[in-house]
């Protein structure tokens, strides 16, 4: 007799069949491997190429394991990582600037499993290495240039519709808005009006008057500050996201944490500093009106006594450092562009960024080069960087701003959609210039305000110290279980098994991260799914002390036991959602692996030991019972 | 096999003014542990400072952990940055008292120039490469993070047991709830362990292990309670317990043992998270035992709470 349905037995059997298939991809590990990609000016990925590395590689006698093209990258795999870094070295050297080289983790799961969408669990950073960084976005920048676009647009309109004005200017304290000072009450109406028709985004109000002067104060709506910051994490995401994509890591992290924070998380990568300087620095270009000629007497002069005429800055060139002199105002900026890329000049040989502009920057540059054919104009770069450093014992992150002047020409011909930039210092900072420049600009900049490396070779010791927990745990549970419930515990151990190889393939499936906490999660999950084993065996011993029948003792015992094990399971499993919803990083982890595991022992404790209990012990007649 | 007298009938309750009273202390005074000791905050919590090391020929990172701890800086993490030339080490400027003024803050320059100073005494070729902040702020969030995650946690709990038990059941297991909380949490104060993410989620999953094993002792209150003709709550009490007792000792054991495992030989990082997780287990299960149904019968628990609802008999239901 069996109180055990066949489509149970079935249904027990696929899952065990499903378990087993998906977990499987984890047994292979990934291999280290090189990735080439070319950039946008360099010749494609081909069997040149390839041919080219093989032959670097054998040169410098590096043992690589395969070099392919795979779709429009190629890769070339190592045996450890050590190998990995020099022949990563060895590429680079050989193929030069055009080409961007990365470490990658190659799957070296079959393919058949790929192609069932099975796969290995993706390692977190303490895992595998990588670097770690925590970024803030500064929303207040970012409202700030929006004020001073508005305070732009103002004066145009105020021009536009012939109201006189005295000054229209930024509050020194950001988010206070633009005081406008008019010169009569009349022009102020009008004025407040115009500006309340044109932008609807505004809040206009009449301020103090003494005199003859009529302040009109104009502020940003909240809802549209609000819509501005929201806009600015979303720029700066994308930004990243393509700076990084750039870069060449293959799985990064990036995420947005909190109203105005980004997490970013790139395995494999062990040199922060390089990517540090990708993702953190707010680089763009100013096309302004030159005065005057690098190091010419006018510029070397302002230099030297400090008099700097009042339209225009005083900067240096990039290199030789010659004093310049540059306009304050400003054609065209970086954010009016939309693709660059680097090469070499033909006539000249020297590095270049060819640069396209969007149509309202391609008009404000036709218009102002086709007056001014004859007459130089500056190239800046502007790059901010955040600094922490310590002012009367505070922690204050003050923005390092670095402006230099990269190409001060004259123009010898009218241009304005597409045009190109020389005078960079080498190839290399042309491709970086341009990379900067493609990747779009920031919103608004954004200070590192946590950063972690970890080691790889710390992951390799992370996860062979995981496993053996994992192991050793696992395995001394087994043995308890077997000895104290014999025949009934063996069942157990079989479920434990299973139970581990379902979580595994649940976890790989839906790719969730494997961090060091979600490996406590798994060996904690295996320490408690056991208790339901627990349950229905003493239920067992009971039933049996009580009298019952050996097939009566087992029904008795897993119906008895359930509802204890389905309370027991939901309220821990109210705890393990908690963790999830509400936790970040490490304890989300643990929370996600901790609900899985709930979830399957559910099923492998009491259905799938319930089959095998049916199997053994349904069709015989039986006197006693082993637990 | 069996350890356990199966028909044991130790009588838990008699002791309940003692075992209340214990647990009543310990609670106390684990609030005046937090209070005074307060809990020893890693880096993730406080911030601190993060280096880089440079040095001329490569080095082991065990080495740069032994000089470390020679001068007297034990709580560093040293990590290699991929390379063996190149190391990153992060510190809580507590470490090193010297570098904190009076007023408690700490001067950057001052650690970083300690801690090259410690490493050049063992290696002559340490340079400091770079140093850096590693802000608290972040901190702060986590710890209001968690401290959500338990209030919600605790709520949800007891919100489920409320409708598949009774009111009493959820009070009493939210009390056992925060105590075991408290107590594992006074431990740690106790002993000072550093306190970090891994703990702040073993802390949690805590709550969860503990939930559980009351969760057992309540269905057999709730199963002998509507078996029994003749019902007397202290002995109910008192049987359930022991009909559970075996199973709450084993499954503990069991845990334990994964836990164990995880301690000895799951490395550093888990560490923290093995030992507070042991510690709950500890405390957990013999709050299962001895303050979880005293407090039930404090509560007034009785047979009629426990019946199952008839609707089919309106009689019966418009009764008080």
């Amino acid at each position: 007799m069996s109180d055990f349905p066949r489509w149970k037995y079935a249904l027990v059997a696929l899952v065990m069949l499903f378990g087993i298939i998906y977990a499987l991809p984890n047994a292979f590990p990934p291999v280290p491997a090189v990735q080439v990609t070319a950039n946008r000016d360099a010749p494609p990925i081909n069997q040149a190429v390839q041919q080219k590395v093989e032959a670097a590689l054998t040169a410098k006698k590096i043992a690589v394991t395969d070099v392919f093209v795979e779709g429009d990258h190629l890769l070339a795999t190592f045996a450890n990582s050590d190998v990995q870094k020099s022949g990563a070295d060895e590429i680079k050297a050989a193929l030069g600037d055009g080409y961007t080289v990365a470490f990658k983790l190659q799957s070296n799961v079959p393919g058949w499993l790929g192609a069932i969408g099975a796969r290995s669990m993706p390692l977190g950073l303490d895992l595998q290495g990588g670097v770690h960084f925590l970024m803030q976005v500064d929303q207040k920048d970012a409202i700030e240039k929006q004020e001073n676009s508005y305070a732009d647009d103002i004066r145009s309109l105020l021009r536009d519709k012939n109201i006189r004005y005295e000054s229209v200017t930024r509050s020194a304290a950001s988010g206070q808005g633009i005081a406008v000072i008019l010169r009569s009450d009349a022009d102020r109406k009008t004025a407040s009006d115009a500006i309340a028709n044109e932008y609807t985004d505004l809040n206009v109000a009449d301020g103090a008057s003494t005199g003859d002067r009529f302040v009109l104060n104009v502020v940003i709506k909240p809802e549209k500050l609000r819509e501005l910051s929201r806009s600015a994490i979303t720029q700066n995401l994308g930004t990243l996201r393509n700076r990084i994509n750039a870069l060449g890591v293959s799985e990064p992290l990036i995420q947005q944490q909190g109203d105005s924070r980004i997490v970013v998380e790139l395995a494999g990568v062990q040199d922060p500093t390089e990517a540090k300087k990708l993702i953190g620095a707010v680089a763009t270009l100013q096309y302004r009106p030159g005065i005057g000629q690098p190091g010419d007497a006018r510029a070397v002069e302002a230099a030297r006594t400090g008099n700097i005429p009042p339209d225009a800055n005083l900067y240096y060139m990039r290199g030789d450092n010659r004093p310049v002199l540059v306009s304050k105002q400003i054609i065209v900026t970086g954010n009016q562009l939309v693709d660059a890329s680097s090469g070499i000049d033909q006539q000249s040989g020297t590095p270049k960024v060819d640069v396209t502009l969007n149509a309202a920057g391609a008009k404000k540059m036709g218009d102002f080069t086709n007056a001014n054919v004859g007459k130089p104009m500056a190239v800046l770069y502007v790059e901010q960087v955040y600094e922490t450093k310590v002012i009367d014992g505070k922690e204050v992150r003050v923005p390092k701003v670095t402006e230099t002047v990269i190409n001060d020409a004259t123009i010898q011909s009218p241009f304005s959609k597409q045009f190109q930039t020389t005078g960079l210092g080498s190839a290399k900072e042309a491709s970086d210039l341009a990379l900067l420049l493609k990747g779009g600009a920031l919103a608004a900049p954004m200070d590192i305000v946590e950063e972690g490396v970890i080691g790889a070779s710390l992951g390799q010791d992370n996860i062979d110290k995981g496993f053996k927990a994992v192991l050793l745990g696992l395995t001394l549970v087994l043995l308890a279980a077997a000895i104290y419930y014999k025949l009934f515990g063996l069942v157990a151990d079989i479920a434990l098994f299973f139970n581990l190889v379902i979580l595994v393939a649940v976890m790989s499936l839906i790719g969730v991260t494997l961090t060091m906490p979600g490996v406590a999660g798994i060996v904690l999950t295996l320490g408690m799914a056991i208790d339901a084993n627990v349950l229905i065996c003493e239920r067992v011993r009971e039933e049996l002390r009580n009298g019952s029948s050996p097939h009566a003792s087992i029904r008795a015992g897993y119906e008895k036991a359930w509802s204890t094990i389905l309370d027991a399971n939901v309220t821990h499993l109210i705890a393990a959602l908690a963790l999830t919803t509400m936790g970040t990083g490490a304890i989300k982890g643990f929370g996600v692996t901790l609900m899985i595991g709930i979830l399957t022992s559910l099923f492998t404790s009491v259905t799938l030991t319930h089959a095998f209990t049916a199997a053994i012990h349904g069709h015989r007649k039986l006197k006693t019972l082993s637990v | 096999m069996e350890i356990f007298n199966h028909d044991s009938n130790i009588h838990f309750l008699g002791m309940r003014k003692y075992s209340i009273a214990i647990a009543i202390f310990l609670m106390v005074a684990s609030i005046a542990l937090i209070a005074v000791k307060g809990l020893n905050y890693g880096m993730q919590f406080n911030g601190g400072v993060s280096m880089v090391v440079d040095y001329q020929q490569s080095v082991d990172i065990a080495d740069v952990r032994a000089a470390l701890d020679k001068g007297g800086l034990d709580h560093a993490m040293v990590q290699s940055l991929g390379g063996t030339r190149e190391v990153s080490i992060r510190l809580q400027p507590k470490d090193d008292p010297a570098a904190t003024d009076a007023s408690g803050k700490f001067n950057l320059d001052r650690i970083s120039a300690d801690v090259i100073k410690v490493l050049q005494a063992a290696r002559p070729d340490a340079k400091l490469k770079s140093r850096d902040f590693v802000t608290a702020e972040v901190g702060a969030e986590l710890r209001s993070d968690g401290t959500v995650a338990a209030v919600f946690v605790i709520l949800g709990i007891m919100a489920y047991l409320w409708i598949r038990f009774e009111r009493r059941f959820a009070i009493a297991a939210v009390f056992t709830e925060v105590h075991d909380t408290l107590v594992t949490l006074g431990v740690l104060a106790l002993v000072q362990r550093e306190f970090d993410m891994t703990v702040l989620a073993s802390v949690l999953a805590v709550i969860g292990y503990s939930i559980n094993d009351k969760v057992v002792v309540f269905d057999r209150i709730r199963e002998l309670f509507r078996l029994a003709r003749k019902a007397e709550p202290e002995e109910i009490l008192n049987r359930s317990i022991n009909n559970t007792l075996s199973r709450t000792i084993i499954t503990s054991l069991f845990t334990g043992i994964t836990m164990g495992a995880l301690y000895f030989f799951g490395g550093t990082a888990v560490h923290g998270f093995a030992i507070t997780m042991l510690i709950g287990i500890v405390v957990g299960t013999l709050s299962s035992i001895f303050v979880a149904s005293p407090i039930l019968l404090w509560l007034g628990v009785s047979k009629k709470d426990l019946m199952p609802v008839t609707k089919e008999n309106p009689e019966l239901a418009r009764r008080p």
